[in-house]
């Protein structure tokens, strides 16, 4: 399913970036410790589509249209 | 400008000079150590050990955006904003970065709850060759959350010093200085010095040809180098991010528990559904301690009994043994009406007519009364009269302002250690995106009720040129500070809930108004919201004070010269007729568009001195619910205080900041005059 994007998890899901977008995006995320090929935990997902996820005990916040630009699958 | 409030380092004199950092290596000063970490890792508390100085410290990034530096034994120490790599994406980094070149010695402060997280900057911190030690701190958190991180399994990967700490009860500071004296060059991943250019390598040494490798144009240019390309980039990021996923399997293990009550606390403040009532459960809580509490009946105390009742009093007394005085008294029974009204001429001093001096003490011996000193030489009454420099100054600085100030510093400070600013930028992300801005937005807006001054420089922290743009308008419009927002309580608190009402519907208005006129017309793209939320945690009331008292302190030092300045400006205003011509010739205006006497233009003068300085010139005008709803919003709106002024022309350039200035006088009256019409 190469379509979902991050906006589209459910809370408490694990999730697999497939994809994200080019450019500082991609190296802010890597900084947080988000790559392709990561499993990530989805903690929230707020109305409107903000995403919180957890990688290890790390919290990380996601604007919707940011959510909106990462690939991924659910596992 | 520096000035009071919350949120970026304004610790004053002990910060560093930015531009003077420029000595070149080899000068023969003390060694360099330089406190280097992510945010929220407790750098500030290891620099105040290590110095013996305070810094701010706070729970949420973007705190620290100037340099401290202080010494430490031979060493000096600088403490540096917080960062997730070195490069140049925004000041922080651009600041940090310039300081990392230039150390002799790297302390990487890592807070040992993200290690996935922090172990990134560290792995390019010894990449770029740097003499670096590794202080593990939160020790004692991770050990509560059963967690266990084999520090010596780490050091030896590594191959520098890591020695454990925590910052908040100081243990384990004793091996500092160990840390210190045995930084050494790390182990270097193969992969990165092959992408290294051996020709910047040789001339200008390790950390300037990874930077370059990384892409970073800035130093690139600095030093005349063609710059890594974006992919290059990437590579040597991915590369550095896996050989940290495998550090952290060989030296982490953990068997977390989870769902404590502030994970659930944190979570609950994300969404909307619980997160909008426990933002009201705290913005009720806010009115009650400052809107109530501390405006009406703390103020009542300082204020009237101190201030006026004994300050003001035995001031002004005393001067009236120099100089010729009426004194009005007027009496009141215990129920605040007035049943007498006496004057007592004095036509030359208090002192040469005894005989008045006494019925004059006989009559305000006992019950309440209002005594006002009513000086006939001009100078006596500039500085000693109704807008007195001296006595209106001070009792309205120390007597009103300090408590007011205070309490909202301690909420302020309360807040931000807790970890629920980052949250609430979560949580207001949408909403803020419809008006251009992304959820960060939210820490500079609640920076602005503290003081619009230190607000204006933290939108620094925005994404874009846009945003920044946004939010300057936003804060210098609508957003009173709370200098302001404590006059606004006090005459609100007269005036009731429907003069609130209209209030606060006309200002939400009018912001929603600005923003998404803003957000339609300016060019670009706003970015979007990527930020961590760090642990929710009780603060340490330490802390809070700590920081309670240098913000205030702060913030006196700053407002008073203004104050002054003001209070100077209007006397002589008021003494040499000005100001009756401009109550004049604004009386159109004020009278017949705002419908107020015209005395409130008054408030409009002061107000360009400082906004606050505005709204505290309506309290002794009569005016109704409605007119104080009409006069407060015409001045909220009104220009902002010279300090925030000059600090947005420097931060927004001369263009936008007139303009914004200027609108401001336009809206205020537009606005304001609007309301009236519906409501007077």
């Amino acid at each position: 399913m190469p379509h979902r994007t991050l906006d589209s998890a459910r809370s408490g899901a694990y999730i697999k970036i497939q994809k994200v977008p080019q450019g500082l995006i991609k190296v802010q995320l890597l900084r947080f410790g988000i790559c392709e090929g990561d499993l990530i935990y989805c903690l929230q997902r707020l109305p409107g589509g903000t995403m919180v996820v957890q990688k290890n005990r790390q919290e990380i916040a996601l604007g919707s249209d940011l959510a909106r630009q990462i690939f991924i699958t659910e596992e | 400008m520096r000035s009071d409030s919350a949120g970026v380092n304004f610790s004053n004199e002990k910060n560093a000079d930015f531009k003077g950092f420029d000595k070149k290596p080899g000068s023969n000063s003390a060694p360099k150590v330089v406190l280097v970490g992510n945010p929220n890792v407790g750098k500030s508390l290891i620099f105040n050990y290590l110095s013996g100085m305070y810094v701010e410290v706070s729970n949420f990034p973007g705190t620290t955006v100037s340099v401290s530096s202080g010494k430490y034994k031979s060493f000096e120490i600088y403490d540096t904003p917080g960062i997730y790599g070195v490069s140049s994406f925004n000041d922080e980094e651009r600041v940090a970065r310039d300081i990392i070149i230039e150390a002799d010695i790297v302390l990487n402060v890592v807070n040992s709850l993200h290690l996935e997280r922090d172990l990134f900057l560290t792995r390019q911190l010894i990449e770029m060759g740097k003499k670096v030690s590794i202080i593990l701190n939160f020790a004692d958190e991770v050990k509560r959350k059963k967690i266990v991180i084999d520090s010596k399994r780490l050091s030896k990967i590594l191959d520098v010093e890591v020695v454990e700490t925590s910052a908040i009860n100081k243990s384990g500071f004793e091996n500092l200085e160990n840390a210190i004296i045995n930084a050494r060059q790390g182990a270097q991943p193969g992969e990165v010095s092959d992408v290294l250019n051996q020709d910047i390598l040789s001339k200008s040494g390790r950390e300037i040809a990874l930077l370059v490798a990384e892409g970073d144009e800035q130093v690139a240019e600095k030093y005349g180098y063609v710059c890594g390309t974006a992919d290059e980039r990437e590579k040597i990021y991915i590369d550095r991010r896996n050989s940290v996923n495998a550090i952290i399997s060989e030296v982490e293990y953990e068997n977390s528990s989870k769902g404590r009550f502030f994970n659930l606390l944190g979570s609950y403040s994300l969404n909307p559904l619980t997160g909008i009532p426990i933002l009201a459960l705290i913005l009720v809580m806010l009115y009650y301690l400052i809107g109530d509490f501390v405006a009406q009946q703390v103020v009542d105390v300082t204020e009237n009994k101190i201030g006026k009742g004994v300050f003001e009093f035995y001031t002004k007394s005393f001067i009236s043994e120099f100089t010729p005085v009426d004194i009005e008294v007027t009496k009141f029974d215990d129920e605040g009406e007035t049943i007498d009204e006496k004057t007592f001429a004095f036509p030359d001093n208090l002192l040469s007519h005894p005989e008045t001096k006494t019925l004059f003490d006989n009559y305000i011996k006992d019950g309440e009364n209002e005594v006002n000193f009513d000086f006939k030489n001009p100078i006596a009454r500039l500085f000693f009269g109704e807008f007195g420099v001296i006595t209106m100054t001070v009792t309205y600085l120390i007597f009103l302002l300090l408590p007011l100030v205070i309490a909202f510093y301690i909420v302020m400070a309360f807040l931000e250690d807790s970890g629920y600013l980052p949250r609430l930028a979560t949580m207001m992300d949408k909403s803020l995106s419809r008006i251009g801005l992304n959820g960060r937005a939210v820490i500079p807006i609640m920076l602005g009720f503290g003081c619009v001054t230190m607000a204006t420089i933290t939108t620094r922290i925005l994404g874009s040129e846009r945003e920044k743009t946004i939010a300057t308008a936003i804060l210098q419009f609508v957003i009173p500070c709370s200098a302001q927002l404590a006059v606004i309580a006090v005459l609100v608190g007269k005036a009731g809930i429907g003069a609130f009402a209209v209030y606060g519907v006309v200002i939400f208005t009018v912001m929603i108004t600005i923003s998404t006129i803003l957000n339609k017309f300016l060019p670009g793209q706003s970015t979007p919201l990527l930020i961590d939320l760090p642990v929710m945690r009780l603060p340490r009331p330490a802390n809070v004070i700590k920081k309670t008292y240098f913000r205030s302190v702060g913030f006196m030092k700053e407002a008073s010269v203004w104050f002054f300045v003001g209070a100077l400006f209007v006397g002589i205003l008021e003494i040499t007729g000005l100001l009756v011509a401009f109550q004049n010739l604004l009386a159109p205006v004020t009278t017949l568009w705002l419908k107020l006497p015209k005395e409130a233009a008054t408030a409009f003068v002061m107000g360009t001195v400082r906004r606050d300085f505005g709204a505290a010139g309506l309290f002794d005008l009569e005016l109704s619910a409605m007119q104080i709803a009409v006069a407060l919003i015409t001045i909220t709106l009104f220009v902002p205080c010279i300090a925030s002024f000059m600090v947005m022309l420097k931060e927004r350039g001369l263009k936008e900041g007139i303009t914004i200035w200027l609108s401001a006088w336009v809206l205020a009256f537009f606005v304001g005059g609007l309301t009236a019409l519906f409501v007077l």
